[in-house]
């Protein structure tokens, strides 16, 4: 009788399991089912590339937000840090008429110094993350506003002093923002980012600062280098998101990246079930990405209207939290 | 708190089971009004269980209570209230609110029970009647002030007030000096001859024997969920006490050893955490196992935490082989060869949500990479299926979840994964917690083994027969301090009891 019970319970189990493991895969396949069979050019190679495309700045972002969600940390600030490099690499080329090189450089160099400040602030002052870069994302979408003067920066653009802009934006660097490189750019990350947590010391450390700060700091780790090393990830591939936004639309608009933070994080957290790994992780997010970017595409081309995006992103967002806090009750 | 009758509180044949564990057999216990009566017994003797019982905490007991000879049911804690049997529990932050002031705090209860029905509060009377309990008690805490602002010994006198703001005759005290300094135990034993007078029993749990005697009229002993002893406290000499609480002496289930020992291999000295070590200096030679004696909440803990730079307000001179060590963070401690394996192990020991792999290789991760970057599985399985194989942890597998393995093993994990750091010093706190016999024993002799390795060991333990069966030299610790340096060889259990309570032998 008992056994019998037991043994049922473990088959319930068993199947919320299997569902947990594979259910966004499932429904990443029936979904493109779904739209291919009620769309005529949705399995086309033209799609699917729109879809890679579309989903790369937030996959990028998402990814330095699961580094940080990976120490236990919250980078709410990744939106805002990606305006500020976006901002920055435009008015590098189109202000002060550096190489892209050094533009890229500059950016990226600046994101980290956000990073810092994000990281100081958390592990300086026991500060709860999430509350923290709550009020950093205002700081800096303030900055990206005030350091463009609330303008849109672009080629050839009216400067305060009444002349036009002089510098140039090089063709090369839009090339960035659109496939096949655009595509590549997100596949070496999520490869480079996943490699590193799944392979490396480094990425070992960090989830166990994840999974129990305290038993990571009487194991020796040094707790406060790694959370740093996290944040500093964390702005840097923010930084590089709001690059290729920039590459993308050639110019910087105001508050360009604050849109991809939900995004973002609605990614991050469906990959904490895919393949049952629990934990935030490189390939999850992906998958996430993947599964939001194929369910907006295809609702679009069934003419679903624009506006209702977030609901459906949004809804997302929460079954993955109510999954991952169902299985964490369980 | 005002019928000066004497009221007789008697629990008759209380038996109490949790699963796995009989916590009380069959205890006889009677107080008085008006007199303060003394709870004792070793960790684990089931004072508190008792306590709880009586408090309406456990519903599901067997034996009757009574009050002047009259049958009572008290099931739970509003049976108790209304019977007027307060009690005040030792960690005083889990009752009380913290950010509301003094005054909502005391009268909580009854802003709980006789707001029924109405929905606005009465400020000024509210305060009013906070402040005469107050006064009544000779207490100087303002009632507007937020608890949170208050210390422990003012917390704790909020409580003990909205105690005697319901109806209170019998009033029971769970271990209330233990976090308190000198000056405010003594404003607390104030508070409590005063309510003595007023008519008030008091049921005092301690583990310090001067103060019992300081304060307590009676006394009764408890050993193994059984009791053993009541009488008259001036009827009881501290060494009597001390006998009662230890009884019979248990098995021998320690290894046989012949420590071989070396020079001093470890030194701290003039360790110092503000408020919990208090100025203490130990050595431990190699081969070494040294025991840090001394009851629950004497510091021990805390010194352990200390000596590998788990606490950042702990200062002090460290040398490991006569070379000095600055530890400011316990990943220095682990660089320099110290390991701990620290008392609540679920929470500070192992990652319950990964595997045992992942567990046992945590501390010295580098040892299974290549380039010092790439982890190598293979490796990994290999010394996590030799620490297995040597520590009897029962598991499935070394990819095997530690959320899934028993208490014992995951205490085996915690330490095993210290054994592949290969440190130089092991500092263990309370190792056998919650484990079973047979695991106990497996870690007395991975303790053993340590030491015949020429290591030195640190071993904190609250349990008698632990530190004389398994040390060769001890410090007993008291509020704080190392109080006494004991050989085991030349020492018993009534000995380091009398220390740890910090009674005198002369």
């Amino acid at each position: 009788m008992k056994a019998a019970e037991s043994a049922q319970a473990k088959k319930q189990f068993d199947l919320f399991e299997f569902l947990y493991k594979y259910g966004t895969i499932i429904m990443i396949l029936l979904l493109i089912a779904v739209f291919g069979a009620m769309t005529d050019n949705f399995l086309t190679q033209s799609t699917i590339i729109g879809i890679l495309r579309q989903i790369s700045i937030v996959t990028i972002i998402a990814i330095g937000l699961t580094v940080s969600l990976a120490v236990g940390g919250f980078d709410l600030s990744v939106g805002s840090t990606a305006s500020v490099a976006n901002a920055l690499v435009i008015s590098m080329f189109v202000w002060h008429g550096l190489s892209m090189g050094l533009s890229i450089a500059v950016s990226l160099a600046l994101c980290l110094v956000i990073g810092l400040v994000n990281a100081f602030l958390v592990i300086k002052f026991k500060i709860q993350d999430m509350l923290m870069t709550l009020a950093t994302m205002f700081v800096f979408q303030g900055v990206a506003l005030t350091y463009t003067r609330g303008a849109t920066v672009s080629q050839n653009m009216i400067m305060p002093n009444g002349d036009f802009a002089t510098g140039v934006i090089p063709k090369v660097f839009g090339s960035l923002g659109r496939a096949p490189w655009i595509i590549i750019i997100m596949l070496v990350v999520v490869l480079i980012v996943h490699l590193f947590l799944t392979y490396t010391k480094h990425g070992r450390y960090m989830y166990m600062i994840g999974g129990n700060p305290e038993a990571a700091k009487l194991s020796g780790i040094n707790v406060k280098k790694y959370r740093l090393a996290a944040y500093l990830i964390s702005a840097l591939l923010a930084g590089v998101g709001g690059i290729i936004i920039a590459a993308r639309t050639m110019n910087a608009e105001v508050n360009a990246g604050s849109s991809y933070l939900m995004e973002a994080v609605a990614a991050a957290f469906i990959g904490y079930s895919v393949l049952g790994s629990g934990k935030p992780n490189a390939f999850g997010t992906f998958v996430g990405a993947v599964l939001i970017g194929v369910l907006t595409h295809g609702l679009i081309m069934m003419s679903v209207s624009y506006y209702a995006m977030d609901i459906v992103k949004g809804g997302v967002l929460a079954l993955a939290l109510a999954i991952t806090y169902y299985r964490k009750a369980h | 708190m005002s019928e000066q009758a004497v009221s007789r509180l008697e629990m008759k044949g209380i038996s109490i089971a949790f699963p796995g564990v009989k916590a009380l057999t069959d205890v006889n216990f009677t107080a008085l009004t008006g007199r303060a009566h003394a709870l004792i017994g070793a960790n684990g003797a089931g004072k508190s269980t008792l306590m709880k019982v009586l408090a309406g905490a456990y519903g599901h007991y067997t034996g009757d209570i009574a009050i002047d000879g009259r049958d009572v049911r008290i099931r739970t804690p509003k049976d108790a209230k209304e019977r007027g049997i307060q009690i005040v529990y030792q960690e005083v932050d889990t009752a009380l609110i913290p950010n509301l002031t003094v005054c909502e705090n005391i009268m909580l209860e009854k802003m709980v029970h006789d707001l029924k029905g109405k929905h606005l509060v009465n400020w000024k009377r509210l305060h009013r009647s906070a402040k005469d309990i107050l006064q009544q008690l000779n207490v100087a805490v303002p009632t507007t002030v937020l608890v949170e602002n208050l210390t422990l010994a003012e917390k704790q006198m909020v409580l003990i007030a909205r105690a005697v703001s319901l109806q209170c005759r019998f009033l029971i005290l769970d271990e209330p000096t233990a976090p308190l300094s000198h000056s405010e135990t003594e404003a607390l034993f104030s508070l409590v001859r005063l309510l003595k007078k007023k008519g008030v029993g008091i049921i005092f749990i301690s583990h310090r024997l001067p103060e019992l005697y300081e304060i307590c009229d009676d006394i009764t002993i408890m050993r193994d969920g059984m009791l053993v002893a009541d009488d008259e406290i001036a009827r009881m000499p501290q060494q009597q006490v001390v006998e009662h609480m230890l009884g019979a002496k248990l098995d021998g289930q320690f290894p046989e050893r012949k420590p071989k020992l070396g020079e001093i291999g470890f030194e701290a000295r003039h360790m110092r955490d503000p408020g919990k070590v208090n100025d203490v200096s130990i050595h431990i030679r190699k081969g070494e196992i040294v025991g840090l004696a001394g009851l629950v909440g004497a510091g021990k803990t805390e010194l352990c935490r200390a000596l590998f730079g788990a606490s950042a307000s702990a200062s002090g001179e460290i040398s490991l082989g006569g070379k000095p060590l600055r530890i400011r963070a316990p990943h220095q401690a682990v660089a320099g060869g110290l390991a701990l394996v620290p008392e609540e192990r679920r929470r500070e020991g192992i990652f319950v949500e990964e595997s045992v792999a992942f567990n046992l290789t945590a501390v010295v991760l580098s040892k299974f990479t290549r380039m010092r970057t790439w982890l190598s599985p293979a490796k990994e399985r290999r010394a996590s299926a030799e620490i297995i194989g040597s520590l009897g942890v029962k598991t499935p597998s070394e990819k095997a979840l530690v959320r899934n393995l028993s208490g014992g093993n995951q205490q085996k994990i915690a330490i095993g994964k210290w054994l592949l750091a290969d440190a130089e010093v092991y500092i263990f706190d309370e190792p056998t917690k919650g484990v079973d016999v047979g695991a106990k024993r497996d870690i007395y002799e991975l303790v053993a083994e340590l030491a015949s390795r020429g290591k030195c060991i640190l071993y904190a333990s609250s349990e008698m027969p632990e530190m004389l069966g398994i040390t060769d030299r001890m410090y007993v610790m008291y509020d704080g301090g190392v109080i006494k340096e004991l050989v085991t060889a030349e020492t018993n259990e009534e000995e380091i009891l009398l220390y740890s309570t910090g009674g005198m032998l002369t």
